[in-house]
């Protein structure tokens, strides 16, 4: 009932012409004021907390309409940020995550390529394990300098940073993961259905080009990276479970990543020469995938993890090291 | 979204299935001769009659066949879970696997009482062994193009033609065919049936074609005016057809078109812990594992709507389509790994395992339909055809 109401305020609030506005430097705060006054970002929080209490299985196919919209806020990770803060009282405003923050000599902490870095108020960042609430207000923020990207560099003097609120600051990077995979799956969803649609309406020799047995291979061998795209985000988001676990988050991030070329190459190559153009919708979600795939780590970097803890764990196949510690 | 993607969620094996693998575990424990990495690897090519009929004494064989007949009638998730552990065992299941993967559920639904009768307990017993007639020399991809022809004679039918690529008919005592039985060949697939062979009648010459392993898997069935009795048909005459789709389903559905390379997987992961591994050998492992871990959840998807009693068919071919990538990638890329640093010498069963697989994996692309094949399911099924 969750996802169908959230659906409702996307498909309302955050059209194509919400999202160049604010990547182009508009104001989010009518799209963010829509999921934030409705409760949405308490979905994770506990009952008591007067949060909804959903466990991952129950939030997942909301994380992925996120990515099938493109959100250009960041509801998901101030939504991951309550569950990581557990006890602790979420801040005002947009929380986005950094699980990869860095403690200077100097004591500054910098975080490089923070997902809504340029527009997000707090990030929850993970500091040499602490878990650590960083005011957005007192950063150095520095654009990626890549058009259209939300995301920034931000930089705290030693005096910015306060005391941690946790110990389970590992924790970010790999929420963080996962969060980047269920929206890739979700943004491969919206790319393969309008090239298939463009693929049956496009006209070319007299006949849509869907009709061509080439054409045809290719939407079907990306319908197959589809697939394994949105079965992989979801073992990270499993019943009962609060906080993904590392390997299921590792495997649903290196997956979806994977087959972002492919896909996002496909979807572009079957559009021809309009997918590549700024009024076409198509380029608000191949942009995204190839920065969900650098975000948090690729596949380069979740794969060698699970490659590494695989060959120090005593599982004497590779399926049963799946078995017991992935799915 | 589509429809067939629609069917991927994640879905989970029941607890009764998951029990059920610490009896094939058991069993496999005691009944599985230990066997070099390279003889494993070949675990559904590899041919063991007494492996077979040890497994048919377990209950085992006709898995999804009913009791009534000696079947163990197993659920769509006990299978899965058995065939599962038989491939990653790399158990040398080929003896038993046609007749009960598909010719025995075959005959179960589109047989006769009588044959069900005389061919159910026998296979189930783990004492017929069947094979497939379908390609011929001039009939691959395009199947329902088949010259075999069979005609109707007093009390029975005179076969005459060719089969081509059939695995293990020189093992088997039976044979379910695709022929022509009315009609020409551009009549296409009006006119097919299907119809079981004795293998051992008079008129069948066999020739067993070695590949380039050194294997002779398949081979070559001449029927030179064999006669068949009335009953040799199965199911409705000119229904072959339908038929034989249907019989494609069940031999695409399960998880064999994922485990055909993990002997190679698993033998490398031991040679990596015993003599250390590079960042990149990680990766490259882990990656493997990732993949491993999606695909098993597509087929266990698979696997909930075929427990169902639905017939996914175009979401099998998708799993099968990028499966046999996965297995092909996998010998490829571990052939690329291991002679990274020519000065460092190679395990020497690691390196026949790695061997075979590379000669062979081309294989896999081609039983039980091609790539080109599957993927004009797909698009079929995405509505596209």
């Amino acid at each position: 009932m969750f996802t169908e109401a959230i659906e409702a305020i996307l498909v309302d609030q955050c059209t194509p012409a919400a999202i160049r506005a604010i990547e182009n430097g508009g104001s989010a705060t009518a799209l963010w004021s829509a999921l934030a006054e409705s409760g949405f970002l308490e979905l994770m929080a506990s009952e008591d907390a007067g949060g909804a209490g959903l466990d991952l299985e129950a939030i997942f196919p909301i994380f992925v309409a996120f990515g099938r919209h493109a959100l250009p806020v960041p509801a998901a990770q101030s939504i991951a940020a309550r569950a990581l803060l557990g006890e602790v009282a979420a801040p005002q405003g947009m929380v986005t995550l950094a699980g990869h923050a860095r403690r200077a000599d100097d004591g500054s902490v910098s975080a490089g390529n923070v997902a809504f870095g340029a527009i997000a108020d707090h990030v929850l960042a993970n500091i040499d394990g602490q878990l650590v609430l960083l005011d957005c207000a007192r950063a150095q923020r520095t654009a990626t300098g890549i058009r259209g990207s939300l995301a920034a560099s931000l930089r705290w003097t030693s005096d910015a940073v306060g005391a941690p609120v946790g110990g389970n600051g590992e924790q970010v990077a790999v929420f963080s993961a996962a969060l980047h995979a269920a929206a890739i799956a979700g943004a491969m969803e919206r790319m393969f259905s309008m090239t298939l649609g463009y693929c049956n309406d496009r006209v070319q020799f007299g006949k849509a080009i869907g009709k061509f047995q080439a054409i045809q291979h290719q939407l079907s061998v990306m319908a197959e990276h589809v697939a394994c795209a949105g079965v992989a985000a979801e073992l990270a988001f499993q019943a009962g479970e609060k906080i993904p676990p590392l390997l299921a988050a590792a495997t649903a991030k290196a997956r979806t990543s994977a087959s972002v070329p492919l896909v996002a190459s496909t979807a572009h190559a079957l559009h021809g020469a309009i997918g590549v153009t700024e009024e076409f919708d198509l380029q608000l979600y191949s942009r995204r995938l190839h920065e969900w795939r650098m975000a948090d780590g690729s596949e380069a970097y979740w794969n060698r993890i699970v490659g590494e803890t695989m060959l120090a764990h005593t599982a004497p196949s590779v399926l049963q090291f799946v078995m017991e510690e992935i799915l | 979204m589509s429809q067939l993607l629609e069917a991927f969620r994640l879905a989970r094996l029941p607890e009764e299935a998951e029990a059920f693998r610490q009896e094939v575990r058991e069993f496999l424990a005691t009944n599985l001769a230990p066997a070099a990495p390279a003889v494993r690897a070949r675990t559904w090519m590899g041919f063991d009659a007494a492996f077979s009929r040890r497994l048919a004494e377990r209950g085992w064989v006709g898995i999804t066949l009913p009791a009534q007949y000696g079947g163990a009638g197993l659920d769509a998730f006990r299978r899965f879970v058995l065939v599962e552990e038989m491939l990653a065992a790399g158990a040398p299941v080929a003896a038993h696997w046609i007749a009960d993967r598909q010719s025995g559920p075959l005959i179960n639904k589109f047989g006769s009482e009588a044959q069900k009768d005389f061919y159910l307990p026998r296979i189930c017993r783990g004492e017929a062994f069947f094979c497939i007639g379908m390609s011929e020399p001039n009939s691959g991809s395009d199947l329902a193009s088949v010259r075999t022809r069979a005609t109707r004679v007093e009390g029975g039918w005179r076969l005459t033609g060719r089969k081509i690529w059939t695995t293990n008919a020189q093992r088997s005592h039976y044979m379910i065919a695709l022929v022509r039985t009315s009609g020409t060949p551009g009549d296409r697939q009006g006119g097919l049936s299907q119809l079981v062979v004795d293998l051992s009648l008079p008129g069948i010459n066999i020739r067993p074609i070695v590949d380039l392993t050194g294997d002779a898997h398949f081979s070559e069935v001449t029927f030179d005016d064999v006669f068949l009795k009335e009953d040799a048909l199965i199911g409705d005459e000119g229904s072959g057809w339908m038929q034989v789709n249907a019989e494609l389903a069940f031999e695409r559905s399960g998880p064999e078109r994922l485990y055909s390379s993990v002997v190679l997987l698993d033998t490398w992961m031991q040679c990596l812990r015993q003599t250390g591994f590079s960042p990149a050998d990680a990766t490259l492992i882990g990656g493997f594992t990732t993949q491993l871990a999606t695909l098993r959840s597509l087929s266990v998807a698979v696997t909930t709507k075929l427990a169902r009693g639905e017939s996914p068919v175009v979401e099998a071919a998708l799993v099968k389509d990028i499966g046999t990538e996965f297995e092909q990638a996998i010998p490829a890329a571990i052939e690329a790994a291991v002679a990274a640093d020519p000065t460092r010498a190679v395990d020497a069963d690691l390196h026949r395992t790695i061997a075979y697989l590379s000669q062979i994996s081309p294989t896999f692309s081609l039983r039980g339909g091609t790539r080109e094949i599957l993927r004009g399911m797909i698009a079929r099924g995405l509505g596209l055809r």
